[in-house]
């Protein structure tokens, strides 16, 4: 069943002169306990269409068209009091910097519980009951002791644990993660990575992994979005897309990884850099670094379409499709 | 905490022995105090022996240690124009101008935290506008200046408020007689301790309203969103309290420097304070009185920032008071 419906999303920023678009009408699903992944460079936009998701956007962002339909209803039409009951209930966040995401003057208790009772009729020590509980769902060592403790008192993966407790406080339906390990250790990511996924699983809870680590979501999603200057340019099987990339795009990140490299020669790095929002070329805006790039790319955008288990835009893709099958035709 | 406090209060007297030397160098430079004892028609012969036994012919520490020896006793030397104890005179102005600075430290805290919170929410709200506007105005207007204004206004065309004195107190204990048990003790006070307060106010509504400007761009503010926390709980418990750490530490500099800001207030005003006292102490080149004055100013400073200094370590617990000690 469709727990998130994303259709022809456009956020903008306002600016002094014209507002510039920053999403292009993007649209995609998520499944019921789906986990799915969002990859690209930085300023792809994909933190944007997590706070979108929420209608969380700092300004001057502003969702300009488009719906999100969370369980059957339009998010981008609700009131500020609805959308409100929806957040930290319904859908949670996972933000990428633990040392940031908590309140350095609340106690780790005092930011549980307030979450619990800002959407269920509980008393404190009831809240206080479930936030142990959920504490020791996350594996947070004396948990009873962590209650009264400041942020300042633990370490960051202690802190992005409490986090993804205080995420999963009122059992949502959806999290979106923000790049939840970028900010960590090496060595915990792993552990984080690890539970977040343990968790999902166990709860069937649909999951929105923002990252830029393939390695991760080819361990923890189903499916992937890969997104460039805006738009989603390839989605599909998680497997499919880090096996057999189609998009131009898509290759370079793939083909950028450490270890498609030898040791000791160069990584092969995408050349050139993302487009700026109020630089963004006419056509494609992957052309200017494509070795594929043609005409046909600096003049239009390409439509999605689907190519065996992928849904890609890119002409290239399209020709060598067209190809195929007038080859397969005259056979 | 012990250690804390005992950091604290040794800190407090090595600045008031600072204190203490500056005012006594001031008084060795500051007039002859032989003039202002004897007059003119005394003879040579009877000032050397007297500035013999009032010591003035010692070296200069000699001179300052008996000083601070008596300072150490309550004994801030003897007013040469009330002939009192300089102490005594300063404790007797003392509750006056201690009622204004409260007064006008209601004034500011009551007021500048809800304006500074309205203005940082509503940052394009006409009202905030308006606020904003008045606050350049208050601050760039001199205090005697809205002083003598607010005077001409209320006392003197609408005639709604007294403008002068302290009017009717009522009597607490020892030197202490008090504005605020009476009608007229509140009329008297509330035009001194409304310009007292006409340029901290402001101040402190634009230090504010940046601070909490700053506090609400934050992740954990965005973070608190996120869970679905109403606005109200977001503004006044994630988003004030650290709005406020930094004011605290302001705040406790600037109700010391409104100490020395009643000089002003209280002379446009005819308060009978310290603060008209010292100005008076310097036009008779009272020299006791003055030094007394500044010590007694720089006690109170003191004492207030230590004391906020211990409730900044209460309100942030990123501060613990004992690993401060150390």
């Amino acid at each position: 069943m469709t727990l998130l419906s994303v259709r022809d999303l456009t956020v903008k920023f306002a600016t002094r002169n014209e507002p510039v678009t920053a999403l292009h009408g993007i649209s995609f699903d998520i499944a019921q306990g789906e986990r799915v992944g969002v990859v690209g460079e930085s300023g792809a936009g994909k933190s944007i269409t997590g706070f979108a998701l929420m209608n969380l956007l700092s300004k001057p962002g502003f969702i300009d068209s488009g719906q999100i339909l969370f369980e059957g209803q339009d998010v981008t039409q609700m009131s500020d009091r609805a959308v409100r009951k929806l957040r930290g209930n319904r859908m949670a966040m996972i933000f990428q910097d633990p040392m940031v995401t908590l309140n350095p003057v609340l106690t780790i208790g005092q930011q549980m519980i307030e979450t619990l009772r800002a959407h269920r009729r509980l008393s404190y020590d009831e809240a206080r009951q479930i936030a142990l509980v959920k504490l020791k769902g996350v594996y947070i060592p004396s948990p009873e002791e962590r209650l009264d403790q400041y942020p300042h008192e633990l370490s960051g993966g202690m802190r992005q644990r409490i986090v993804i407790a205080i995420a999963l406080l009122l059992d949502p339906q959806l999290i979106i993660a923000d790049e939840p390990t970028t900010a960590l250790d090496v060595t915990i990511q792993a552990d984080i990575m690890e539970l977040l996924l343990e968790l999902c699983r166990s709860n069937m809870v649909g999951l929105m992994l923002i990252t830029h680590d393939l390695g991760v979501v080819s361990q923890v999603t189903e499916r992937t979005l890969v997104m460039y200057a805006g738009r989603i340019i390839e989605s599909g099987k998680t497997r499919a897309i880090i096996n057999d990339p189609q998009h131009p795009y898509t290759q370079g990140l793939i083909n950028a990884l450490p270890q498609q490299t030898p040791p000791g020669t160069r990584l092969r790095q995408i050349p050139g850099s993302m487009p700026t929002l109020s630089m963004m070329p006419s056509g494609c805006p992957f052309n200017p670094r494509c070795e594929l790039a043609t005409d046909l790319c600096r003049a239009n955008m390409p439509d999605i379409t689907q190519f065996g288990e992928v849904q890609v835009a890119c002409h290239e893709v399209q020709r060598l499709q067209a190809d195929l099958n007038t080859a397969e035709a005259a056979q | 905490m012990f250690a804390y406090l005992v950091k604290r209060i040794l800190q407090a007297i090595a600045v008031m022995l600072a204190i203490s030397m500056i005012g006594f160098a001031i008084q060795g430079n500051l007039g002859d105090p032989l003039r202002e004892l004897l007059g003119q028609s005394v003879s040579e012969e009877v000032r050397q022996q007297l500035r013999e036994d009032l010591g003035l012919n010692d070296p200069f520490l000699v001179q300052y240690m008996r000083f601070l020896g008596n300072a150490l006793q309550g004994d801030l030397g003897t007013s040469y124009f009330f002939k009192e104890p300089a102490l005594e005179v300063i404790l007797k102005k003392f509750p006056a101008t201690m009622e204004l600075v409260f007064g006008a430290t209601l004034i500011i805290v009551g007021l500048s935290v809800p304006l500074g919170v309205y203005t940082a929410i509503r940052p394009n709200s006409i009202a905030s506008k308006v606020i904003m506007a008045l606050s350049i105005v208050g601050i760039s207007i001199p205090v005697f200046l809205t002083a003598i204004l607010m005077i001409y206004l209320f006392a003197v065309e609408l005639g709604w408020m007294p403008s002068f004195g302290r009017g009717e107190t009522v009597h607490v204990f020892g030197y202490w007689d008090t504005n605020f048990l009476s009608a007229d003790g509140w009329a008297h006070i509330i035009m001194p301790s409304v310009a007292l307060s006409s340029i901290m106010l402001p101040l402190f509504v634009r230090l504010i309203r940046a601070e909490m400007m700053d506090v609400l761009q934050s992740e954990y503010v965005r973070f608190a969103r996120a869970k679905g926390i109403a606005p109200w709980r977001i503004y006044f418990i994630h988003a004030l309290k650290n709005t406020m750490l930094p004011v605290i530490t302001v705040g406790g500099v600037q109700i010391g420097t409104m100490v020395a800001y009643t000089i002003l207030t209280e002379t446009v005003f005819s308060w009978p304070g310290m603060g008209s006292m010292f100005l008076e102490a310097v036009n008779r080149v009272d020299t006791p009185l003055i030094v007394a004055y500044l010590i007694v100013v720089g006690f109170i400073f003191v004492i207030t920032n230590t004391i906020v200094d211990l409730i900044y370590g209460l309100v942030n617990p990123t501060v613990k008071l004992s690993r401060m000690g150390a």
